[in-house]
């Protein structure tokens, strides 16, 4: 349906890059330092998982809950706007990731040496649904240094998921950051616009 | 009643009007569940409609007279995400708004990639 009576121009291209990571890996903070940073909030059933934190009796079967996201966004030229969204963090919030990653063009994973534990669950979940990802290891003062190439062994990356290290405080770190990311999606589309030979795993 | 450019939540007191009284208490998008990024735009058909509208349509379909996307406008009016959908599952059903879904599958648009890319580079 056209808008009869106003000229809304050329509709801006959107595009979605998740930021996910285990709690305090700093998703806040490159949200924060690259993109103009905006209040959202959603509200969702609270699901069994959070019945047994948050006693509801007599209040019926759901009740909701709101959640704050970090959520921020970056305008490009060319009409394109870049929304990031910081996944949340807790368990009990794992039915928003289906939506947030449905459509999205990536996400980065952020992962603290400290606790690289933490970053498992974002790469299983980003491999067993396709999104190209790639791992950020923010650079905390006195955290152990590691090679990228150490990390991505210990996170089990395959070989072509780009691992870089970066200082999410710093825009111009967290920018090169979602560059990567822009790059490993083209490579990654760029393979699988050619015909598959042999491909090996 | 908190006025204009408040938000609705409040620390102290918590909230102050809860979200779904905008909604009449619906919690389902009727139509169809809008893409976060989906653009909206209001069409030319309010003020014919006006008078079934809540108000809080009306914030929507001002905020819509130049395309915002689904999620900017939860972000910009301060409401859910689940309580926008709703008014605007109201809005489409009256034809006030129209949507304009994003691309599908971005992360195989190669084009789309390389402007993303392009973009951020001269940031």
């Amino acid at each position: 349906m056209a808008s009869a009576g106003s000229d809304p121009g050329r509709l801006p291209r959107t595009v979605k890059v998740l930021i996910a990571g285990g709690f305090g890996a700093g998703k806040t903070t490159l949200v924060g330092s690259v993109s103009e940073i905006r209040p959202l909030r959603t509200e969702e059933y609270l699901t069994e998982p959070g019945s047994l934190i948050d006693p509801l009796d007599g209040i019926g079967d759901k009740t909701t809950t709101t959640v704050a996201m970090d959520f921020g966004r970056i305008t490009l030229p060319a009409d394109l706007i870049v929304y990031l969204f910081g996944t949340p963090g807790q368990d009990r919030f794992w039915f928003m990731w289906d939506e947030l990653a449905y459509g999205a063009l990536g996400a980065v994973v952020l992962a603290d040496t400290r606790r690289l534990a933490d970053s498992f669950a974002s790469v299983d979940y980003f491999e067993s649904t396709g999104t190209p990802f790639v791992v950020a290891v923010n650079r905390f003062d006195g955290a152990p240094r590691h090679s990228v190439d150490a990390i991505g062994s210990a996170l089990a990356l395959g070989a072509d998921v780009p691992v870089v290290e970066c200082d999410a405080r710093q825009r111009v770190s967290s920018r090169d950051v979602l560059i990567t990311l822009a790059e490993h999606a083209i490579d990654l589309a760029g393979r699988c616009a050619q015909p598959v030979q042999g491909r090996s795993r | 009643v908190p006025g204009a450019g408040e938000r609705w939540l409040d620390e102290q007191a918590g909230r102050i009007v809860r979200p779904y009284a905008l909604t009449g208490g619906r919690t389902a998008a009727t139509t169809q569940r809008f893409n976060l990024l989906a653009m909206v735009v209001a069409t030319a058909g309010v003020a014919r409609d006006k008078r079934e509208l809540e108000p809080a349509h009306l914030l929507v379909l001002e905020q819509a007279r130049s395309p915002a996307a689904v999620i900017d406008l939860a972000s910009t009016l301060d409401l859910p995400i689940g309580v926008i959908r709703v008014l605007l599952s109201d809005l489409a059903e009256r034809s006030l708004i129209a949507i304009h879904s994003p691309p599908r599958a971005p992360h195989t648009d190669i084009r789309l990639l390389q402007d993303v890319l392009d973009g951020l580079r001269r940031l």
